[in-house]
């Protein structure tokens, strides 16, 4: 099976305005949503507790609620549906340091009476924990950041990288606005799904990269909007079917996974799809923005090589004991 | 039966080493498999096997604190055997304060302070002060998590639990993993064993005052060098007693579960011979008076003493349960916390949960794997089939590395897996399209191999030497489940390497000859249109 023709070369950039603005629209809309709507961020980050209870039969929800109401420990606590009828988690920004008497202990007192339960898992973040996370979190996303900036530039060159990051933070943040949208829990499992779109997207991007790169040291042609239309539909067969394989798998974690996988598998879906968008239409289409010159590179690589071999006429000199 | 030249296969380095893999991650991840009990396993994770996880702080600036008590205690001692008299002995924030009533056992008393352990003493006039230096307060802090790793590990091990994990995480935080818990009650147990200080002290009643107990207060009773404790076992009772306490649990050396003459459970402890000795020395100038038996600041029993009570060894009665009594004496023969504990993360996972979880990964990890292979197939043919050989051994390779490394398959880690099996077969995806591309161009097999490979060969290494530097990035900032994540990812990114890369062109050469003579384009890489 084949899905695209092999010597049919797509104009890609042609359409780099429509994109442009496609995803200048996302990624704004994203950020508008993220600055007002703002995440809800799981325990991981805020401290607090969550309890999962199954109840034999459907949970009674609302006297659930009524009975946690009186319990200064679940004052503003959440309490909803979880994957099923039968099962519910409630949420709250308490937490309790004590071991001999914990939360988990106090709300299988204050259910009492409620039905036939069980609980099934209780979580509880202290609030230091939470801070030291959010920071350890971040570094981690800076970290990666640097380094692939300085890979991709000692690779390629420092355009490339700059134009990499961008679409790497295009990606994310646009996915993170979905999360937002839908109020996904953003969970330590949701930095995870952030560091895998983070390779994903630099992934896809290198993959194109490499081509270009091919296509500007063997091709004659030195315009570089034609190399870029010429590399993108060159690997756009690949893009597509590794696309399609991951968001397959993604697809099953985020079905089969269950509502506790949620914070993992709803970004992964979303930024399958972005990724894939931006490393056809975004991250190439930023190397020409960001004056790319063919001549140049090549001038500079010839350069390079005629540094190499005067280097190694030297060496060669000196170890023959000429000089 | 010698077949000819052209179709014969000839067995190439890539292959064997591909076959040399595969057995390698078959027989290794057979144990994590069929869960036997011999040979390396992958352990599950408490989210997936269900059970409890706590992390621990250290309140390390109390075990400074009790230092001092006993240096106190200590001083007590000394003077007391010395006839020197000292006043006001007390500890007042980060020392201990006392004054000499006669100057001349300033020597006397020099000598015993300087062999206390990092001990700065001033003087001034007749009034002393010690405290500890500062590497020695970060000495204690560090000694306090310390200990307290070690009397947890202690007294979970004694427990009887499944392997329980006690580990130092950070600097001062105490991670405890224990696999076994399935009930609340077994849950709550094992919290109360973990916390509990088990500090015992021996204490003299104030026999001057004691009858005014109910109406001081506690400043009050600290002006005479006493504390007001609660009993134990009737709680509008109180005891008067002295701040100092003769012995504290550092001296015990056994703690049994034993019967008073009622048949009620008991916990007989003895002393060492330190211990004896001035346990000894005080009954002996103590008869007719009270001797407290406080535990954890409460006072279990206060009886008179008779007579000199030699051979060290003592009884605490309380009005215990069978398993009560045998926890309290697992706690008192690991010793006492130096410092008290406090939970900053916990998360108990029901084993049901845990159940459920792992089923609903392995029907993800199940499904995502056949639609991935049937697509590989139907897109590739015969390369395709070779594609998900490649990922199956993958996947083998993975479990059997995490079995060896004693590794923990957590959640987060499933999830890692199911997503590696989309992007394991990325790398056969770019090279069957580099590969069919030098085809089309008109190469012929071998060199289209050839160069389909190394061109691919580029953009994969580029693309996974920094998938792997950010999985480092993910393993040394992570917490539990994120570590766990990095660690699959990246087994799996260095086998495919192996399994996707060489083994896959192993299995090329091998039909080399039977390929080129097909000329079947279409049954060995699915293409569909007429090669040049």
């Amino acid at each position: 099976m084949e899905l695209f023709k092999e010597d049919k070369v797509y104009n890609f950039l042609g359409k780099g305005k429509i994109f442009f603005v496609a995803s200048f629209v996302l990624f704004f809309v994203a950020i508008a949503l993220i600055a007002t709507k703002g995440f809800s961020f799981g325990i991981d980050f805020t401290g607090g507790t969550v309890v999962q209870v199954k109840y034999q039969g459907v949970a009674p929800i609302d006297k659930v609620r009524e009975a946690l109401e009186k319990n200064e420990l679940f004052k503003h606590a959440a309490v909803s549906e979880f994957g099923s009828p039968e099962e519910i988690v409630i949420k709250t920004a308490a937490s309790t340091d004590g071991l001999s008497k914990d939360i988990g202990d106090v709300t299988r007192e204050i259910l009492k009476g409620t039905g036939d339960f069980e609980i099934r898992r209780v979580d509880m973040v202290g609030p230091k924990v939470g801070d030291e996370l959010r920071v350890k979190g971040l570094t981690a996303f800076l970290l990666t950041l640097s380094a692939i900036m300085a890979m991709v530039t000692f690779r390629y060159e420092w355009r490339f990288a700059l134009a990499a990051i961008i679409a790497i933070v295009h990606d994310i943040v646009i996915t993170f606005g979905f999360v937002s949208y839908f109020e996904i829990d953003f969970n330590i499992e949701s930095v995870a799904a952030l560091l895998m779109i983070l390779g994903y997207s630099i992934h896809d991007t290198i993959i194109v990269y490499d081509r270009i790169r091919e296509h500007i040291q063997e091709s004659k042609n030195s315009d570089f909007v034609m190399i870029v239309n010429e590399a993108v539909s060159r690997t756009q067969s690949r893009t597509t079917l590794t696309s399609l394989t991951v968001f397959f798998v993604v697809l099953t974690l985020f079905l089969f996974g269950g509502d506790i996988m949620l914070g993992f598998s709803f970004p992964m879906l979303v930024g399958v799809i972005i990724g894939t968008y931006s490393s056809i239409f975004v991250a190439a289409q930023l190397v020409v923005w960001t004056g790319f010159s063919v001549g140049r590179y090549r001038e500079k690589m010839a350069e390079k090589i005629k540094l190499q071999a005067e280097k190694e006429k030297m060496r060669a000199q000196f170890e023959q004991g000429i000089v | 039966m010698r077949l000819p030249e052209s179709t014969r296969m000839k067995l190439n380095f890539r292959v064997v080493l591909l076959i040399a893999a595969a057995l390698f991650g078959i027989i290794f991840s057979i144990p994590s498999l069929t869960q036997s009990q011999h040979g390396a396993k992958v352990t599950l994770g408490l989210d997936l096997q269900g059970g409890l996880h706590l992390l621990l702080g250290v309140k390390t600036e109390e075990a400074v604190n009790s230092q001092l008590k006993s240096v106190a205690s200590g001083i007590k001692h000394f003077t007391e055997q010395n006839d020197i008299l000292v006043d006001g002995l007390s500890v007042q924030g980060d020392g201990v304060v006392f004054s000499l009533l006669d100057a001349e056992d300033g020597t006397k008393l020099g000598e015993h302070l300087k062999n206390v352990q990092g001990a700065v003493v001033k003087v001034s006039g007749e009034s002393y002060r010690v405290s500890f230096k500062p590497e020695e307060v970060e000495k204690l802090k560090a000694q306090a998590v310390d200990q307290a790793i070690e009397t947890i590990r202690n007294r979970l091990d004694q427990f009887g639990l499944a392997e329980p994990v006690v580990a130092r995480q950070g600097v001062d935080k105490i991670l405890v993993e224990l696999p076994g818990i399935k009930t609340p009650q077994e849950e709550q147990r094992a919290r109360e064993l973990i916390s509990r200080a088990a500090k015992l002290e021996l204490m003299a009643v104030d026999e001057d005052r004691s009858m005014r107990v109910n109406d001081l207060s506690d400043v009050e009773a600290a002006s005479y060098g006493d504390k007001i404790l609660e009993d134990a076992l009737q709680p509008n009772m109180k005891h008067l007693v002295n701040e100092i306490p003769i012995l504290d649990g550092t001296v015990l050396t056994d703690a049994q579960v034993g019967y008073d003459q009622n048949n009620r459970p008991v916990i007989n402890f003895s002393l060492n011979s330190a211990g004896a000795q001035i346990f000894g020395d005080f009954t002996g100038k103590s008869v007719g008076k009270r001797l407290a038996i406080v535990l954890d600041g409460k006072v279990y029993s206060a009886p008179v003493i008779n007579e000199r009570i030699g051979g060290g060894s003592g009884q605490i009665s309380g009005n215990y349960s069978v398993s009560e009594a045998n926890d309290l004496a697992i706690a008192l023969r690991s010793g006492a916390l130096l410092a008290p504990i406090y939970m900053l993360e916990k998360r108990s996972v029901g084993p049901s949960l845990g159940a459920d979880s792992i089923k609903a990964s392995l029907l993800a990890l199940v499904s995502g794997f056949v639609l991935v292979m049937i697509f590989m197939i139907m897109y590739y043919g015969l390369a395709g089939i070779i594609a998900n050989l490649a990922v199956m051994i993958n996947i083998f390779i993975i479990l059997a590395m995490m079995a060896l490394l004693g590794a923990t398959l957590t959640l987060p880690g499933m999830a890692g897996i199911v997503l590696h099996i989309g992007l394991a077969v990325d790398a056969n995806i770019i090279i069957n399209e580099r590969v069919r591309e030098q085809i089309r161009l008109g190469l012929g097999l071998k060199k289209a191999l050839q160069e389909g490979y190394s061109k691919a060969m580029r953009a994969i290494l580029d693309s996974n030497i920094t998938q792997i530097i950010a999985c480092t990035i993910l393993y040394v900032y992570g917490t539990g489940a994120i570590k766990g994540f990095a660690v699959t990812l990246s087994m799996g990114i260095l086998a495919s390497m192996l399994t996707a890369i060489v083994g896959t062109y192993g299995i090329f050469q091998l039909f080399t000859n039977r390929i080129e003579k097909s000329k079947n384009y279409k049954l060995w890489f699915g293409m569909t249109r007429k090669v040049n």
